[in-house]
């Protein structure tokens, strides 16, 4: 039967799973140039977003949205005295981490949210009706909904698609590829995961302390959303970088919530009861 | 030093990124903590302008200490050379030179020549000081020379005495360079020089901008040479240039002082009345310049065809003669004063990428026309209408042509990039419209003024008639729809020279005759194009990631290193095994390596100088630097430069302090443009009490013609701002992102204020100086506009190449906007 109803509604196999792809984004490379920023929303026509400066050193990108799949961070750094000891100007460019156990996907009541061959998370813009669920889903702030005016239809989800339509080609995504020092490598994800497991042996054993990986399997991080398969070397801890230590996913929790609703609603009740129930 | 690399050559930053991921040690010298800081192992602060201290104090730290590469400095610099009795160091006469006439402002440089009898280009080198023509020739002897280095006039001696004083403490005081940090960059830079390991300077127009850039490089060129860095992998002096071939365009060149490959561009004031006496006086005896008249020749034949002959003195007398300086800043200042009728504006934006912006744009309202050829609607092309002066259109009596330019991928062309490179690059699409590349516009401009003149029979004229103009293909090209573009590759072809009799290309400048059987646009370029369909420009193999001999075409023949001979040891030998490059081979007779020698092929490491030669065959086969006069690296220069034989310390012209070292404040030679429109802070101006320096940032392009109009390049960085320290932000009480406004003698701007600990304070003697830092990005037009910080720098002069200062000037800042 399922058969015949594939047949009859023209339903297309799901093309064959392929070796999972992704983005090792190893921050001690980043000079903080922006053309990836560029370089996506020329490959992926997404327009300018205003002109505005921000006055947060020279970060006047803001966060990611539904209209910015790439954003570098700059964060300065220094001892407030006249000598500026330990003065450093990290940078890193933030992106759809494409969580092995995505929160977006999980809560899309649709299907517009997938999972392609690549195990990236992509979002068919056909099927997605403006919900918005995935967007306080994401433990990262990831996605975002198209604004009123734009060349989106208003309200639809956005973000990073790994560059999807070149993958079909073969093609490296257009950050990874603008990127002049290597700061952003795109591959295989269990490859990327060794070399970036070397790389940090190499920066630790350079003195660089404070050097750390960001959603490794093996990293706390990943416990409830899984290994991120764009993962970062970062040069201080995860929240200097606006990452969250423990990312959640909602599942996880959600038990609990309703629990603590359920409880909620019967207390309202009994305390309804208890006042209103009186009067009679 | 000088460069912000990271941020304005982000695509080469890659491999100096490589290069510290090995292992090496990467030093920023800046007065900002930038992206290069950043990505940089060692920041190390330095106050804008006091770059020659710095140097000078390394080169001090190295002598001092005996830590000069002994064997390179005695065989392959001039260290050892005797100076004329005449000369009067710097040290001993308050901070100036011998030779110096006050009332010209300017230098006879005839003591600082090598002792012993006259020598023939001692006389007209002061007047010929063209980039690369330095030449004193040891032609009629050999120059007196102590090997023992103890001869109190010896170069050695002198420089010795005159960075002295020049001392890690005296470091700190000049330059605000923390001691220890200073001590830090010269040990890393003694530790990674020598036999075993080389290190490498970078400059760019952080340098060049100051009224003394050129002997910025010269310090940085002592230094290298003390260290054994010059002609050897990993060595060198990189001049990172500002625009994608700006390289190309000094070669080519668009300088009002030179012809085509570095020839002297002759002139009324030197006297090259004839082509005869034009060359001699030109060419050296002595090194590769003495193949002048080759060059000259050729390039007349390529310029005028059969009308050259030598009966005619191949057309010489066609060439405008310079009548005096007509740089851009010397020619801006008279057209203010309204004495200029017509301007040409190609790929650039004076009113708004020029020092002093108002006295720019009001020398643009005293043109009867001009004419503007861009990408875009510069500020320079809509200054009648929407410059801040608010000028009534119709009261502008200039009239103003727009012409729509193609963009490089519009185009065929080459570039030619930082380390010599041609690389050619194909069109991929018709510009649009109207728009038509730069070539098309030359070419048809010169193609209609010729029919003009066509019957005119004024001497003045005649040049132009006679111009060969002949690069339109000979089959159109039917995939575009523009049919009549001129060649590039046809120029290109003029470019590398052929010979007269059967038009047949030539291999390299080896072959050009100063008969007038050959023709070489410019001869520096020959060997781009040897053969029919033999571009070499085109090459693309990748090669050994090594120096990839096959990858483009590199001029002086293909060469990738200069003065490659030093990198082994007189007898030929490689310096060491690690660093070898090139190097001379016995058993086949000849040098060969990894590079193409810069040396002649043949020449023994123990050839004798010829004494009664010319050329190279003055030098022994041990003089590794082929284009001096005697095959040295000059660690002093007695000719080629106008503002002294070694670089010396200055303050800039404005400058909220005294000079520390000497009683001379600031350069003696640059030009300053005393007018009523262009005042200059005395030094310590109270009323000005803060240094400014200008920049560029990653996210905009120069005057921002082309990333002002590009949405995605402006949202990066949308508005004007100053970078300013917490600290002068407390003292005047201004916070993150208030409006400021700046304000030099000349000018004042409103901004927003980017507060930051990447700017600091610097202390000098227990004084604190303030120095904010501005981008110089913005204009009137684009999709993102702002204050144009050139509106505040001065006009001046660099003597040598006639660059304007500003990474060093002086200004005020307040909290609040201009009106």
């Amino acid at each position: 039967m399922i058969d015949t109803y594939k047949r009859l509604m023209n339903v297309e196999p799901p093309p064959p799973a392929k070796k999972p792809r992704g983005f090792f984004t190893d921050t001690s490379l980043c000079i903080g140039c922006k053309a990836c920023e560029v370089a996506c929303k020329q490959w992926n026509r997404l327009p300018a977003d205003g002109f505005a400066m921000t006055g947060n050193s020279y970060d006047n990108t803001g966060s990611l949205g539904a209209t910015t799949w790439r954003h570098v961070q700059f964060i300065e750094q220094a001892k407030a005295n006249s000598s500026r000891q330990d003065q450093r100007w990290l940078m890193m460019s933030d992106v759809c981490k494409h969580c092995a156990n995505a929160a977006c996907l999980e809560a899309c009541p649709t299907g517009a949210l997938i999972r392609t061959e690549y195990d990236t998370v992509y979002v068919q813009q056909d099927i997605c009706n403006g919900c918005g669920f995935c967007v306080p889903a994401c433990p990262f702030g990831v996605i975002d909904r198209a604004p009123k005016h734009g060349q989106f239809e208003p309200g639809t989800a956005h973000k990073c698609t790994l560059c999807y339509d070149r993958l079909k080609d073969d093609m490296t995504p257009a950050c990874a590829k603008s990127c002049p020092t290597a700061s952003i490598q795109f591959g295989d994800v269990e490859e990327l995961q060794q070399r970036a497991r070397r790389r940090l042996a190499e920066l630790k054993a350079r003195g660089e302390t404070k050097a750390e990986l960001y959603g490794m399997p093996e990293g706390k991080e990943a416990a409830e959303v899984g290994p991120l398969h764009a993962f970062f070397l970062l040069l201080d801890r995860p929240q200097t970088y606006n990452l969250p230590e423990l990312p959640r996913l909602p599942r996880k929790t959600m038990a609990q919530r309703y629990g603590w609703s359920a409880a909620v609603g019967v207390g309202f009740a009994l305390v309804g009861a208890l006042v209103f129930g009186r009067r009679r | 030093m000088g460069s912000n690399m990271a941020e304005n050559h982000p695509v080469g930053f890659r491999w100096p990124m490589k290069a510290r991921e090995r292992g090496a040690t990467i030093i920023h010298v800046d007065p900002r903590f930038s992206r290069t800081s950043a990505a940089a192992n060692l920041y190390v602060p330095i106050r804008s302008g006091s770059d020659i201290a710095f140097l000078g104090g390394l080169i001090n730290y190295v002598l001092s200490r005996d830590l000069w590469f002994h064997e390179y400095v005695l065989a392959y610099t001039n260290a050892s050379s005797i100076i004329n009795e005449q000369y009067v160091d710097a040290e001993e006469n308050g901070g100036i030179f011998s030779g110096y006439d006050p009332k010209s402002g300017s230098y006879d440089n005839a003591s600082w020549a090598y002792a012993g009898p006259p020598q023939e280009a001692n006389e007209d080198a002061a007047a010929h000081s063209g980039h690369g023509m330095e030449g004193t020739s040891p032609a009629k002897h050999q120059p007196a020379r102590d090997e023992t280095l103890q001869h109190p006039r010896s170069v050695f001696q002198i420089l010795k005495r005159h960075y002295a004083r020049y001392t890690p403490e005296m470091v700190e005081q000049v330059c605000g360079t923390p001691k220890d940090l200073f001590l830090q960059v010269a040990d890393v830079l003694v530790k990674n020089s020598g036999r075993e390991r080389t290190s490498a300077i970078c400059y760019a127009v952080g340098w060049t901008q100051q009224s003394y850039g050129a002997q910025i490089i010269r310090a940085a060129g002592i230094l290298q040479l003390l260290l054994g860095n010059m002609g050897r992998p990993g060595g060198g002096i990189m001049a990172l240039r500002g625009h994608a071939s700006i390289q190309g365009s000094t070669d080519v060149p668009t300088l009002f002082d030179l012809l085509p490959g570095y020839l002297p561009h002759p002139s009324v004031i030197k006297g090259d009345d004839t082509l005869e006496k034009y060359m001699r006086e030109s060419a050296v005896r002595g090194g590769y310049w003495s193949n002048l008249p080759k060059f000259m020749v050729s390039l007349l034949k390529a310029w005028y065809g059969d009308a050259a002959t030598k009966d005619n003195e191949y057309g010489y007398q066609w060439i405008p003669k310079l009548t005096g300086d007509h740089s851009h800043v010397t020619t801006s200042a008279a057209m203010a004063d309204g004495e200029v009728k017509g301007f040409i504006v190609f790929g650039q934006n004076p009113a708004n990428g020029s020092p002093n912006g108002g006295l720019q744009r009001k020398a643009l309202t005293q043109l009867d026309w001009l004419v503007a050829v861009d990408l875009y609607e510069t500020e320079t092309a809509a200054f009648w209408y929407a410059a801040p002066e608010g000028w009534k259109p119709s009261d502008i009596k200039t009239e103003i042509f727009l012409l729509p330019t193609a963009g490089p991928a519009e185009k065929d062309g080459t570039f030619t990039n930082t380390q010599r490179l041609l690389q050619f690059h194909d069109k991929a699409v018709d510009p649009p419209g109207d728009a038509r590349s730069d070539l098309w516009l030359v070419y048809h401009l010169g193609r209609r003024l010729k029919a003009l003149y066509r019957d005119s029979t004024r001497p003045q004229d005649q040049g132009l008639r006679h111009l060969t103009w002949d690069y339109l293909p000979e089959r159109t090209d039917r995939r575009w729809r523009i049919r009549d573009e001129p060649s590039a590759e046809a120029v290109l072809k003029e470019m590398n020279g052929s010979t007269v009799a059967d038009r047949k290309l030539v291999a390299d400048f080896a072959a050009l005759k100063d008969d007038g059987s050959t023709a070489c646009g410019v001869w520096i370029y020959s060997g781009v194009y040897p053969d029919e369909g033999k571009n070499m420009a085109r090459r693309r193999v990748k090669g050994d990631g090594w120096v990839s001999s096959e990858w483009g075409f590199s001029w002086p023949a293909n060469r990738r290193m200069l003065y490659n001979r030093a990198s082994t040891d007189p007898q030929g030998k490689p310096w060491s095994e690690r660093k070898k490059y090139i190097w001379w081979d016995p058993a086949q007779g000849k040098w060969t390596g990894f590079d193409r020698p810069d040396f002649p092929e043949t020449k023994a490491p123990d050839t004798p100088p010829k004494a009664d030669g010319t050329g190279v065959d003055l030098h022994s086969g041990s003089d590794p630097f082929t284009l001096k006069a005697d095959g040295r690296g000059w660690l002093f220069a007695p000719s080629g430069l106008k503002d002294g034989p070694l670089p010396t310390h200055y303050e800039p012209l404005e400058s909220p302090l005294r000079n520390a070292l000497y009683p001379r404040q600031d350069s003696p030679v640059a030009k300053r443009f005393p007018r009523k429109d262009n005042p200059i802070s005395p030094p310590g101006d109270a009323e000005y009490p803060y240094i400014v320096t200008t920049y560029r940032v990653t996210e905009q392009y120069t005057s921002g013609v082309m990333s002002r109009w590009v949405g995605w390049l402006s949202e990066l960085m949308p508005e004007m701002f100053a970078e300013i320290s917490p600290e002068l932000a407390a003292e005047k009480g201004i916070e993150n992102m208030d409006w400021i406004v700046v304000s030099s003698r000349r000018s004042q701007i409103e901004c927003r204020a980017l507060v930051t600990q990447r700017m600091r304070p610097f202390r000098h003697n227990g004084r604190v100086i303030h120095e904010i830092g501005l981008p110089y990005h913005w204009g009137y037009k684009g999709l993102v506009t702002g204050a144009m910080a050139n509106d505040l720098v001065p006009l001046s002069e660099e003597p040598n190449v006639y660059i304007q200062e500003d990474k060093a000037f002086t200004c005020n800042i307040r909290k609040g906007r201009l009106r």
